[in-house]
């Protein structure tokens, strides 16, 4: 088995098998990097959660590029990425299909009747841990308060809160 | 042609501002797919997110894959994913090659400690415009808030959640559907 196949089934794995999503996948990443292959140190490791925090995108696409690129350079970096959107790719569209096909269906409206208002819910609960770990102190506090008052009055694009509250983070944090 | 690359650009733009995973792609693509382009509806937005959680992998992944199928099949499932991969592959190149040398950079990392407490306010804000996506009905608040403190305070995993929202949901149309024929 070559080296690059190696990689593209080990983020295959890791593409199949962590569910939640974000930060729930870590675990699984580190024990199979870390632990069973060994590509990566336990403080390289750590290194990828600050690069995933400087890098837009989702962290199973950050962890697998930059294992991958470490590992076996811009190839390596290919292979770990398409091997963990792999599963993703045939579940997803599989599903798509099915659930497009049965929409009208009572059942799948009943599936989708319940599940709507749980996923605010959840939405909701993420708001929660997310405020806990990102409103640490009254700098924080203040930026996360003026991104809502805006958000509430205008039709402010994402992008433009992304930026302009990062150049806020720049000047506050100075002072 | 022109319609994969208006994908591809608009899912560009997607991965190139989720910061933070997982629902930070909400708020962006809301505007993107559901405001700007029209393309699909709050609620279906709300389906799709669903989905995504509840299948392996990651939650900006699969909801990208399940949207570009959605709008135009198999290739547009690629050119989505494509979009929000490729941004995230490019930087994590550069920050790969120099890392260490940008690590002790003091202004990136007060740009990121400004980024995230503004990542909750937008994610909030897209929880409330989801919300107003929704019939005021007693069974949809006692879902919204049953599946809240399931993981918020009893810390029960999302998929499970999920299920059960989907039960309640299942039971609640056959209830309903008994009714109409009793009257």
């Amino acid at each position: 088995m070559t080296e690059l196949f190696k990689l593209f089934i080990t983020f295959l794995k890791i593409g199949s098998f962590s569910f939640g999503g974000g930060y729930a996948m870590l675990p699984l990443i580190e024990e199979e990097i870390v632990y069973i292959n060994q590509w990566l140190t336990q403080s390289e490791f750590i290194d990828i959660i600050a690069i995933s925090q400087m890098s837009p995108g989702p962290i199973a696409i950050n962890s697998a590029t930059f294992v991958g690129f470490k590992y076996l350079g811009v190839g390596g970096a290919i292979a770990a990425t398409v091997g963990v959107c792999f599963t993703s790719f045939f579940l997803v569209t599989g599903l798509a299909r099915v659930i497009i096909k049965y929409y009208d269906s009572l059942i799948v409206k009943g599936i989708f009747s319940g599940i709507r208002p749980g996923v605010i819910g959840l939405i909701g609960a993420a708001c929660v841990s997310l405020f806990k770990a990102s409103i640490v102190d009254i700098k924080s506090l203040i930026i996360g308060l003026t991104v809502l008052v805006i958000l509430s009055k205008t039709k402010i694009h994402p992008i433009a809160v992304i930026l302009s509250s990062g150049v806020m983070g720049i000047l506050l944090y100075s002072i | 042609m022109q319609k994969y690359l208006q994908l591809f650009w608009i899912f560009f733009r997607v991965g190139a501002f989720t910061f933070g995973g997982g629902y930070a792609m909400v708020p962006i693509i809301q505007k993107e797919i559901v405001d700007n382009a029209g393309f699909i509806e709050n609620e279906e937005f709300l389906d799709i997110i669903a989905v995504a959680q509840s299948l392996p992998g990651a939650i900006a992944v699969n909801t990208t894959i399940f949207v570009g199928y959605k709008l135009f099949g198999i290739l547009g499932a690629i050119f989505a994913l494509l979009g929000t991969v490729l941004p995230s592959f490019l930087v994590i190149l550069v920050l790969a090659l120099f890392y260490n040398r940008i690590k002790d950079i003091q202004a990136i990392q007060r740009f990121f400690q400004g980024v995230r407490p503004a990542i909750v306010a937008l994610i909030f804000m897209s929880a409330v415009k989801l919300g107003k996506a929704i019939d005021r009905k007693t069974f949809n608040y006692i879902i919204m808030a049953g599946a809240f403190m399931a993981i918020a305070i009893f810390k029960i995993h999302p998929i499970l959640t999920i299920i059960g929202c989907a039960i309640a949901g299942l039971v609640h149309v056959k209830g309903d559907k008994q009714n109409d024929r009793a009257v």
